[in-house]
């Protein structure tokens, strides 16, 4: 018998009726608006929110936030003044991205994170590569839970995907908070009023 | 590098290394404090949801369900895991865990991975396995990385060097780093790890990871991390290989939703960890493997009063909450993962290398209360405790002193006699208690010898 055979046939033997599996239908709640508790939660974790009330308004708002000349790599169509990014024959040439900017699915209120699948990176290694990132989503693709989002999430099909929360971040020494560990050192999210 | 601190050959138990972290009181203080205020955190984002005790029963019966039909859920996901190309590997034991990732490593011709947190790979002593075979593992998380630095294995599973201060870890990294000397700035010091490790992720061909979830239901498997040194690891590598331990099924995307609202705030109290990486199928051109590894796990699936240990999902809030934990250090439990849910799984693993941790606790209960997929933890360290008695585990001075104590409470007259010998002896011959040889007096005074029984007291009184 190899190992699979083995390890099934011992847990086979462990079987037991037990419990069926329960609905999970607990659905959170917020105490307070989706817009105001998202914007709350994403600055507490060391990330920026800001509002665009068109993509000529998008363009206009990440020239302000980001001064300085860097390399700018951008995957959503209607911004067509940055350069476009789609998948790199090698990701390692990413590497001196300043400003990465991508669309979300949507964003959750209660821990900040916001929804992007692979197809919407551009090369999956971008989001967590390049020095900055911004994330833009539509103002009304806030949901209030994770419970929510999964209802969103459950048949949906991708390669990869992820939530992102804030900048990468880590507390290990002496419990102080750096933002930077190993990914993005800042994060923006863009709240696109409906268009 | 992962070993347990020993003399000679024999294996320091808990109360010997909790003895030596001892000496040190102001560093026993500092670490208490700081696990505390991380239960502290912790408290407070679970109960800023009204629903958080709801969240802990579902979780808790969606992991039952998980142990009870474990064996369709695994070959559910191998089916879907393999359709989605990725390359599902089983291994009983650790040795031969060891043996499949060398297998991927020697094929590819490498010296030199990246791995980011997985404490199943600690619990296999994976990197000193490698090491042997001339295959360097770079910790990527930069906890993990301060520790592998000092040649020393994580104290805590979520927090690697909470036993570490500062001011050491500048010396440390002014040493390895080359940052300035006496810099023990945070921000300073996080730089300096980040921009190492890029180089080391620039030039990795092959990045190990742990495993936080594993989907049934579609194949893919979920990795939280907040530093992103899983994702920088596995989207610059060409062959990413996954580690994971039988038990970390779910059987559908939509449970997550129920986990990863519990999981970060019980770990550190954030609302959820920075970045939750879904991985369902490999990026173009990349090799993907799942090892799916036993170890044990399904023997303790057979043990009623043990399986529910099986649900842990690794958080580590039994551990901040533990009053012995905070104030014995995590390495005092010599194994992989330390505290209440290591001293109970522990012993699973080798009863008796490892029959000191279930006595390791007060029975406060403290971390059953916390623990955020409901396992009865100080229930089975207790019921631990009668297992390893029973098989002859434990010291014979302690059965004797527990014998001799369940002759004298079993006699009125004894009892009597042995209250009113005790009390002579504290007031007359305080040497005779005030002294190294009794466990009570250690770093406490003994307390003022009552003057009479509390069987005299109460005749006294009842009067009144």
């Amino acid at each position: 018998m190899n190992s699979r055979e083995q390890i099934l046939a011992r847990l086979k033997s462990h079987l037991s009726a037990g419990n069926d599996l329960p609905e999970p239908v607990i659905p959170g709640n917020l105490r307070t608006s989706k817009i105001d508790k998202l914007k709350t939660v994403l600055t507490g974790i060391g990330g920026h929110c800001i509002h665009a009330e068109n993509w000529a308004d998008v363009v206009e708002k990440l020239r302000a936030k980001f001064p300085s000349p860097g390399r700018w790599l951008n995957t959503i169509p209607q911004l067509e003044t940055f350069i476009h990014s789609n998948q790199q024959p090698d990701p390692h040439l990413l590497e001196d991205v300043t400003l990465g900017v991508m669309k979300g699915h949507f964003a959750v209120a209660e821990n900040g994170a916001v929804w992007i699948t692979s197809d919407q990176m551009g090369d999956r290694a971008l989001p967590f590569i390049c020095e900055h990132l911004a994330l833009v989503i539509n103002e009304s693709d806030v949901l209030p839970t994770m419970y929510e989002a999964y209802e969103f999430i459950a048949d949906s099909k991708y390669d990869f995907a992820t939530f992102i929360a804030g900048p990468s971040k880590t507390a290990d020494i002496e419990q102080s908070l750096v933002l930077g560990a190993h990914g993005p050192k800042t994060l923006t999210l863009i709240l696109l009023s409906s268009v | 590098m992962s070993s347990a601190p020993t003399i000679g050959e024999k294996q320091l138990d808990h109360a010997e290394l909790a003895e030596r972290f001892n000496k040190d009181e102001g560093r026993v203080d500092w670490h208490d404090q700081t696990l505390w205020f991380i239960r502290n955190k912790r408290d407070k984002a679970a109960q800023s949801l009204p629903e958080w005790e709801e969240l802990r029963e579902a979780a808790s019966r969606i992991k039952s369900n998980v142990l009870n039909n474990l064996h369709d859920y695994l070959i559910d996901f191998e089916r879907n895991a393999e359709a989605n190309g990725i390359t599902v590997h089983w291994a009983r034991d650790a040795q031969e865990h060891n043996e499949i990732v060398h297998s991927i490593i020697q094929q590819e011709r490498i010296t030199q991975v990246v791995k980011s947190k997985s404490m199943l790979t600690e619990e296999c002593h994976m990197n000193d396995y490698l090491a042997k075979q001339g295959i360097e593992v770079i910790d990527t998380d930069l906890g993990e990385r301060i520790v592998q630095l000092a040649g020393e294995a994580p104290s805590h599973i979520v927090l690697p060097c909470i036993h570490w201060k500062k001011e050491e870890i500048g010396v440390l990294f002014n040493k390895h780093l080359g940052t300035p000397e006496g810099n023990c700035d945070p921000v300073l010091l996080t730089a300096a790890a980040r921009e190492n490790l890029r180089t080391h992720f620039m030039s990795s061909r092959l990045a190990i990871t742990g495993v936080n979830f594993a989907v049934a239901e579609t194949g893919e498997i979920v990795i939280c991390t907040n530093e992103g040194n899983a994702d920088l690891g596995v989207q610059l590598a060409d062959i990413h290989i996954a580690c994971m331990g039988i038990e970390k099924i779910i059987p559908q995307r939509k449970h997550l939703g129920i986990f990863l609202r519990l999981l970060a705030r019980s770990a550190t109290g954030q609302p959820l960890t920075t970045y939750s990486s879904h991985f369902q199928r490999p990026r173009p051109g990349q090799r993907m493997h799942v090892i799916l590894v036993d170890n044990g796990r399904s023997e303790r699936l057979g043990s009623k009063d043990f399986r529910n240990a099986l649900k842990c999902i690794r958080c580590g809030a039994c551990m901040n909450t533990c009053p012995v934990y905070r104030r014995s250090g995590g390495h005092s439990y010599h194994n992989a993962i330390a505290g209440p849910i290591g001293a109970i799984l522990a012993p699973a693993l080798d009863m008796k290398k490892n029959a000191d941790l279930p006595f390791a606790s007060t029975l406060c209960g403290s971390c059953t209360h916390v623990c955020p997929v409901k396992i009865d933890i100080h229930d089975q360290l207790y019921k631990w405790r009668q297992l390893l008695v029973q098989d002859g585990h434990v010291a014979t001075s302690k059965k004797a002193g527990i014998k001799g104590m369940s002759v004298v409470l079993s006699s009125p007259f004894l009892y009597k006699a042995a209250g009113k010998l005790g009390r002579w002896f504290m007031k007359n011959v305080p040497k005779l208690t005030n002294n190294k040889f009794n466990p009570w007096f250690k770093q406490r005074e003994m307390p003022e010898p009552p003057k009479g029984s509390f069987r005299h007291w109460y005749r006294e009184n009842r009067k009144k």
